[in-house]
């Protein structure tokens, strides 16, 4: 999108994350700018640290060095300006719909909106996500791919500078799968928010991304390449499916999973 | 045009709304009442076939327990008017009930609420939990009646010794399930408050308090079911007006009839006391809880 107005708006400098008294660290000296308005993917085996790498720019995880910047202030701790889209949804079963996305507008929006605004923002992002209809149900009354439309809005609701996406359609069939990557692709454009999105998936990645940052394997994963996704937005999954830009981007991040760094026990580091 | 087209356009409501009972037709009787039935028969069969078995085996000379029959015409006013009063110990069942399901009402709120405030307490603390856990595993094995002595010396009378006996009996159960319930609360649920810096008061009331509720209904059910059964015990040896007084009443002017009568009421009435916590439980935790 416009790059060119901050392309350090998430600064992430050197990172190293080391549990316990482990010499090896499970990520190495991470370096990743991303622009605001960016969607950027990061790709790799299962057990590289991608899921690690978000939670330390959630603040949920601490790391063991280097620093995360964010729109010029550097991260302390877990907040709203980074709102997490949770991989297994993360819903509270004792609250309905509307009352899980509200508490989240309440603790984080009291302070700018009166009660009457926070009601209407609340019912705003249930419809941006068309989930109005579900508003009254609980949790355990909708489907996973519901539950992930909600974890979604409660995500958007919180007006997070950067937007964080651990495998958010990871545990969704194929078809719903492809229904919210539309959906998020449109939310992306229509509200231009950063995004930083952990994934397994090549195509997912490729079709929803501006960047995607390929890790090694861990232990001791580093960037090993970022592939830049040179195709015009709007993108429609089935005119992209010949299209040889998304033919070559896909190439090249399945060139870089299965050739250079094979899933974990095949390759020796 | 428009008023030749408009009567078929009024129309269909009419005729859908005549027509839209029918392809509903109503369900027969039979096929009504055919789920309650299938639930409903198995039960009372046994039972039936119960009475029947016991009747039969009561029936013989020698034999020491009276046969339903027996009971029938030995225990008929007590079956038939549980709420006679003649003063004195001769009152019906209900009041005797009602005497025991009052001490077990104090005695399991004060355990209730005493069990949730430590539960949270151990569940949120591990220093806490290193100091009282160890206390705790010894003392829920202590059985009821062993704390009756005691609780006699220290109270001198037999009202708060029953009571504190409901007391400690099903403090355990809601102590330790309130303080899993705590420390299971889902890493997902703890990340979610920490995103939108839900902490203190407001995390304790939101996300704790609600997470751990099944649990805490859990130890809840237990404590009542172990409220009625410690009652029961405790009424046979301080005496007075209670269902467990009037067992041993029973037994002590050898009216076998009597007592078998009162173990019907009092079966039912823990059963009752079971699916009205279960309910309570449902209800409150907006049926997270398992009934």
């Amino acid at each position: 999108m416009n790059r060119a107005t901050n392309p350090n708006f998430l600064d992430i400098s050197d990172v190293t994350v080391a549990f316990g008294r482990s010499r090896v660290p499970v990520l190495n000296g991470i370096d990743l700018k991303v622009a605001r308005g960016e969607y950027i993917s990061v790709i790799g085996h299962s057990g590289c640290g991608k899921s690690t790498l978000l939670n330390v720019v959630a603040g949920l995880l601490e790391a063991s060095g280097g620093g995360v910047v964010l729109d010029g202030k550097e991260i302390s701790g877990p907040g709203p300006d980074r709102a997490v889209v949770f991989q297994n949804h993360s819903l509270l079963p004792w609250l309905t719909c509307y009352e899980n996305v509200k508490l989240a507008v309440d603790q984080t929006l009291s302070k700018t909106m009166s009660r009457a605004e926070r009601h209407e923002w609340t019912l705003e992002n249930l419809a941006l996500v068309r989930m109005t209809h579900a508003k009254d149900k609980r949790p355990g009354e909708i489907s996973g791919g519901m539950k992930q439309r909600i974890g979604i809005a409660r995500a958007l609701s919180m007006k997070p500078k950067v937007l964080l996406l651990d495998e958010p359609f990871g545990a969704l069939d194929a078809l719903t799968r492809a229904h919210l990557q539309d959906q998020v692709m449109q939310i992306h454009a229509d509200l231009g928010t950063t995004v930083m999105m952990i994934t397994h998936d090549v195509d997912e990645a490729v079709l929803l991304s501006d960047r995607i940052v390929m890790l090694t394997n861990g232990p001791n994963a580093r960037i090993g390449e970022i592939l830049e996704v040179d195709l015009p937005r709007p993108r429609d999954r089935l005119a992209l499916v010949a299209d040889p830009r998304f033919i070559a981007a896909r190439a090249a991040v399945l060139e870089f999973l299965h050739h250079r760094h094979t899933a974990p026990g095949l390759a020796a580091a | 045009m428009n008023a030749a087209i408009q009567p078929p356009v009024a129309a269909p409501p009419a005729t859908v709304t005549t027509a839209g009972p029918n392809p509903m037709p109503a369900l027969t009787l039979g096929a009504r009442i055919r789920p309650y039935a299938e639930r409903v028969l198995p039960p009372v069969l046994v039972v039936l076939a119960l009475v029947l078995m016991w009747e039969v085996a009561a029936s013989s000379p020698n034999a020491t327990l009276p046969p339903p029959s027996k009971v029938w015409t030995d225990a008929r006013d007590l079956i038939t008017d549980p709420f006679f009063d003649r003063g004195g110990l001769d009152k019906g069942l209900f009041w005797h009930l009602l005497a025991s399901l009052q001490r077990v009402a104090v005695g399991f709120t004060l355990s209730a609420v005493a069990g949730i405030a430590l539960g949270l307490l151990v569940g949120t603390s591990k220093l806490a939990m290193r100091g009282l856990d160890p206390i705790f595993q010894v003392l829920r094995t202590v059985p009821p009646l062993a704390w009756l002595p005691l609780s006699l010396a220290a109270f001198r009378e037999a009202q708060p010794s029953a009571i504190f006996v409901i007391f400690i009996t099903s403090i355990w159960p809601i102590i330790i399930n309130t303080a899993v319930g705590v420390r299971n609360v889902p890493q997902d649920y703890r990340n979610v408050a920490a995103v939108i810096r839900l902490r203190g008061p407001a995390y304790f009331a939101r996300i704790l308090l609600p997470a751990a509720a099944p649990y805490i209904f859990t130890g809840l059910r237990i404590g009542v079911g172990l409220s009625w059964l410690a009652i029961i015990a405790a009424e046979m040896l301080i005496g007075g007006v209670g269902i467990g007084f009037f067992i041993w009443d029973a037994w002590n002017s050898s009216n076998l009839s009597d007592i078998i009568v009162a173990l019907v009421y009092v079966g039912l009435v823990g059963f009752a006391l079971d699916r009205l916590m279960a309910l309570v439980g449902h209800l409150v935790t907006r049926g997270t809880a398992n009934t």
